[in-house]
């Protein structure tokens, strides 16, 4: 169906390096192929269908020498994730050139990192526009990065003169702003960026997932509804050489059947352990602890444990209730009224 | 164990010329008519040695036809064995299995608080709570008694095997059941028909481990009990009764048959005028002491006293102790007007009190109403209108007339015959059997499975018939021969020798046609014989988890991919993959593979079943939702279209259809149907083509030749070619196919990596 890349590489070769979980940057211009076109839309990013069509901007764009056709953007609207950008903001604008995309709807793992102002639109820079654009406004991203559910890391860019030295070293100003940068913030974005790509920030650790009974210090394999249970998971974060602590205080557990029964937010040590306890609620069947963990830049997490609740067995219920004593004395009155009786009527002639 | 099977199968020989043999040979009473040499012999060697006198003669006979009787009700039931192998049958004797195997290997008490998180995936089910233990605790008995023998029985043995065991002891019951009824000559016929009736073969074969193997010895021991009690005014046959009582209900659900029977009998008695002493008490106790040991048993609990089936017997009970008090004031009033307003104002009172009562108990929600089932057997369109999961089971339907025939075969002409015997005789003791026999009837042409539970009262009241009526004619016939004989005991056939010497002048034909008509009476009964063990060897001993069919060449083809395929899953599937299939396979899937199902014959929670139908009838894509949500790795199908196997899942289809539909509305069966009609091929309903189901049957199946001479993707177990031949899965795979392809396993994958 595709035809190759050259060689073995071929769309399924490169789709199938991202499923093993490496991570691939897609940088595409006006002059891309429609290869690399279909490599994005497998990540759910689709590149404007328009072959020649640019990111035109005719607000925002760089003031240069000449005035050109605006198709040199600078673009300042990033997303707002330290994870992913570093924690030093990036004060300059981004300096963009080339081709739109847009995010699937049905995707719900992309994010647009860099996107074009409201203004902007997709179309030819010279060519007189015959109908509206289809892709226009915000809805255009110009950089955005795919983290697949393998945590596998995409990004998609649509310059490839982005990346380039000129862009990274040249000055900017914005179009109507007074502020005039010495240097462009190509080369802290793309830096930051990659670093966050190739996990160097924002991979997380979780794992050693175990819950005791209180009181107890061996896993059960099965609950009684109403335990009291203390529940612990470690949780760790890659800072590019070592393995830290992941502090937060939005990490929760669900006791899960269909639907959460318990939904707790555990606290931290500090020290990586994160931890809750509570009572299992008055249901039987089989649960599941969930750490279901989606936060922005971070790898996902997921882990869940199956863990059955059984109800009480015939021993564990109380032996003598007090709403019921007055059962007990009925029923050992009669007895004793009877055995009365039939003393009484049997001897008594 | 081949020495067992080599010797069940000598006895089988012996048991299929048994068969005939003591069938005929009880038919009449024993000294009537002992045309075959057996009693002969019988008679010579006590002639010769033993010299016993008649009576011991007569008992000798007796217990000697009893313990043939008792052999062959067993062996008659080993076909299955002999035929396949030592296998449990069906769907639900796999779950009975699985937990009798639980409870010899974790003890009572484990089984009792059982927790079975295998099953009902993610609700679980409270084993131990929702199941009647009373075939189990047998079952494991016999096993604990056979080890503590030292015999090294598997318990897989002892389960094929109990069947048939109780189906034996059943047979004594019937006898004692005949006699106190009517005398010892019809309990022999009775114990003899009994013993090879179809109707309850069908459910006591080797290896159907089912409740209803030892419920119907319960069954019919707490009757026999109780007619006992009834009959003598004994509270130890009352207590015994009771106790017979508690193992019907440990043992099967149809212990409400029971709890409704016997109170309308009660009724039945006090409306009649045959009160007596002797009722009260055998009812009394039996009430009280069998509900208090009913309660005993979890699944049953407080329904005793709770709910609407069981309240007829309270209020029998309650007017029972009414009628007893008017009875005594009756006694102490000599005024017989006082009374009658005494017992106007009594009568007015309790039943304005019972009925505010159960006015206020139903209202209250105290006493629940009637369950779907009951009212289903009241009224027999109820459950095809309201609940589809009770119309959906094959066991449920009404009963047609030939299967009446191919249960009962001579019984059903015989059964008239012996009420109009009942009736002439009118007892207690009849009365029950004749109500017992009615009842049963009705409800057997209700429901296809409940002939089970008229069987016995059929084979009593029709033993009544045969040995009343070989009787009255070996009567008529030994009166002459005795004028010409001088008494012989070998009535008959010195008859047969001197009848043509024999002229008798007033009663020129009759003689001949008593002949003529014991001839008919032999020519059926062994009609009866044949054909019982005909339907036995044919139809009722197929395990049906393996498929026999007749191959091109008369050879015998087995088909056994259930059992493959289930044990591909145990072998090939992580411990905790969960499967989803129709919930049929439920029982078996837990049992074999032993894997986590989300359904099963235990079909207790609607919803669930409902939510398994409705993916199954989805497209592709909202299943795999569903199936998300339940955690569901692999999805199991029974496909008949390459064997032409009729009972596989496009044929339950409908049935998925209409249950997912009955709580989810957006579920309609119109979209599965084109103008009324069911089809796969070309013409079916769009719906139909492209909803899960269709798609994992036929899945490559528009590739695959089934039958020379006819297009790829014929269906030979519809006869169509199929309408979607080109399917494709998005969110499954094909992870397992079984030889015949009767059961196809597939494998859901997870989300999409990358969006």
């Amino acid at each position: 169906m595709y035809v190759g890349f050259g060689g073995a590489l071929d769309v399924a070769a490169v789709l199938d390096f991202v499923d093993s979980g490496h991570d691939l940057i897609v940088a595409a211009d006006t002059t891309a192929s429609d290869l690399i076109k279909s490599v994005a839309t497998e990540c759910g990013v689709d590149f404007d269908e328009e072959p020649s069509a640019m990111v035109i901007d005719h607000q925002n764009y760089a003031v240069s020498d000449v005035d050109g056709d605006h198709t040199l953007i600078a673009a300042d609207e990033l997303i707002n994730s330290d994870v992913i950008l570093g924690k030093t903001k990036i004060e300059a604008p981004v300096l963009f050139k080339g081709i739109a995309h847009s995010l699937n709807a049905a995707n719900t793992l992309a994010l647009k990192v860099l996107s074009a102002s409201p203004s902007a639109y997709s179309a030819h820079p010279t060519a007189k526009l015959s109908s509206p654009p289809s892709l226009t406004g915000s809805a255009i991203s110009l950089v955005s990065v795919v983290q697949a559910r393998n945590n596998a890391r995409i990004m998609i860019s649509g310059s490839l003169d982005l990346f380039s030295n000129r862009y990274m070293k040249s000055s900017v100003q914005k179009a109507g702003s007074p502020s005039k940068y010495e240097k462009s913030g190509n080369e802290q974005f793309v830096t930051e960026l990659s670093k966050w790509l190739f996990h160097e920030r924002g991979h997380l650790k979780a794992g050693n997932l175990r819950h005791v009974k209180v009181g107890e210090t061996n896993e059960p394999a099965m609950y009684r509804i109403k335990d009291d249970l203390e529940f612990y998971v470690d949780i760790y974060e890659w800072s590019g050489n070592s393995w830290e602590p992941y502090v937060a205080d939005d990490v929760q557990v669900q006791f899960y059947m269909m639907s959460p029964y318990v939904l707790k937010t555990l606290s931290t040590d500090k020290k990586g352990l994160y931890h809750t306890s509570f009572k299992v609620p008055d249901v039987y069947g089989v649960f599941q602890f969930k750490v279901e963990y989606q936060k922005l830049g971070y790898t996902s997490l997921s882990l869940s444990k199956q863990i059955p609740v059984r109800p009480f067995r015939h021993n564990e219920y109380e032996r003598f209730i007090t709403t019921a004593f007055p059962y007990y004395g009925a029923s050992f009155t009669t007895m004793a009224g009877f055995f009365i009786f039939s003393v009484v009527y049997l001897y008594n002639k | 164990m081949p020495p067992q099977t080599m010797s069940a199968k000598t006895d089988a020989t012996i048991g299929v010329n048994g068969t005939a043999k003591s069938t005929s040979n009880q038919a009449p009473p024993p000294m009537a008519l002992p045309a075959n040499l057996k009693s002969d012999l019988l008679n010579k060697l006590s002639l010769k040695s033993f010299k016993l006198k008649t009576k011991q003669q007569e008992l000798l006979l007796r217990v000697s036809i009893l313990f043939l009787v008792y052999v062959l009700a067993f062996i008659t039931r080993l076909f299955s064995v002999l035929r396949y192998e030592s296998m449990i049958h069906e769907f639900d004797p796999y779950f009975n299995y699985r937990t009798t195997l639980f409870l010899t290997e974790k003890g009572f008490y484990e089984f009792w608080n059982w927790f079975d998180y295998e099953s009902w995936y993610p609700l679980g089910r409270i084993v131990g709570g929702t199941l009647y233990p009373g075939l189990m605790v047998t079952a494991a008995l016999i096993y604990w008694g056979l080890r503590f023998l030292r015999f090294a029985v598997h318990i897989r043995e002892v389960c094929v095997l109990t069947a048939p065991f109780f189906a034996s002891n059943t047979t004594l019951v019937a006898y004692f059941f005949g006699k106190e009824i009517w005398d010892s000559s019809a309990g022999l016929v009775a114990a003899a028909l009994i013993a090879i009736c179809p109707g309850y073969i069908s459910r006591s074969v080797a290896g159907s481990y089912d409740n209803e193997g030892v419920a119907i010895f319960a069954l019919l021991l707490t009757f026999y009990l109780f007619v006992k009690a009834v009959n003598t005014g004994s509270l130890t046959w009352s207590l015994a009764s009771a106790f017979g009582y508690f193992y019907m209900v440990s043992a099967w659900g149809g212990y409400v048959f029971i709890i409704n029977l016997i109170p309308l009998y009660v009724l039945v008695l006090l409306i009649t005028g045959r009160y007596s002493v002797r009722l009260y008490i055998a009812y009394n106790c039996m009430y009280v002491l069998g509900m208090l040991l009913a309660m005993q048993i979890r699944f049953v609990g407080f329904q005793h006293v709770q709910s609407g089936e069981h309240m007829a017997a309270m209020g029998v009970f309650f007017l029972m102790q009414v009628f007893y008090f008017l009875d005594w004031v009756k006694y102490l009033l000599s005024d017989k007007r006082l009374f009658e307003t005494f017992l106007r104002i009594t009568v007015t009172t309790t039943v304005g009190l019972a009925a505010v009562a159960l006015g206020v108990g139903t209202a209250s929600g105290y006493i629940s109403p009637w369950t779907g089932r009951f009212y289903s057997l009241l009224d027999p369109t109820y459950a095809k209108d309201h609940i589809p999961i009770i119309a959906s089971v094959s066991e449920h339907q009404p009963t047609a007339w030939s299967s009446f025939m191919f249960d009962f075969h001579i019984l059903l002409f015989l059964f008239p015959a012996g009420l109009y015997f009942c009736f002439k005789r009118l007892t207690d003791a009849t009365i029950f059997i004749v109500m017992y026999g009615l009842t049963s009837m009705y409800f057997a042409g209700v429901m296809v499975r409940l002939i089970l539970v008229a069987t016995p009262a059929v084979c009593l009241i029709s033993a009544i018939a045969v040995s009343a009526t070989v009787k009255n004619l070996a009567q008529l016939l030994r009166t002459k021969s005795k004028v010409t004989q001088g008494g012989s005991s070998k009535a008959a056939s010195g008859s047969k020798a001197s009848s043509k010497a024999l002229l008798d002048q007033s009663q020129p034909f009759q003689r001949n046609g008593a002949i003529a008509l014991l001839l008919g009476v032999f020519y059926l009964l062994s009609k009866y014989a044949t054909h019982c063990t005909w339907v036995t060897s044919e139809a009722y001993s197929s395990p049906s988890i393996v498929l026999a069919a007749r191959g091109a060449h008369g050879n015998k083809v087995i088909f056994d991919d259930y059992r493959e395929a289930y044990f591909w899953l145990q072998q090939n599937t992580p411990t905790d993959a969960k499967v989803m299939s129709w919930w049929d396979y439920g029982y078996q899937i837990t049992a074999m593979a032993n894997r986590t199902v989300i359904v099963d014959n235990n079909t207790w929670n609607n919803t669930h079943i409902a939510t398994v139908g409705r993916a199954m009838s989805s497209y592709e894509d909202e299943a795999y939702e569903i199936m998300r949500e339940l955690d569901v790795g692999y999805v199991l199908v029974v496909f008949g279209g390459v064997t032409g196997y009729s009972s596989d899942d496009i044929n339950k289809f409908l049935w998925m259809v209409r249950i997912g539909g009955g709580v989810f509305p957006v579920i309609k069966e119109p979209d599965y149907l084109v103008n009324g009609e069911y089809r796969v091929d070309k013409g079916a309903a769009p719906k139909m083509l492209n909803c899960l189901m269709y798609k994992l049957c036929y899945y490559r199946f528009g590739e695959l030749m089934t039958e020379y001479g006819k297009p790829p993707g014929f269906d030979r177990a519809r006869g169509v070619e199929i309408g979607n031949k080109d399917i494709k899965l998005e969110h499954l795979e094909e992870a397992f196919t079984t030889s015949n392809w009767i059961v196809r396993i597939y494998k859901v994958k997870p989300p999409n990596n990358r969006w």
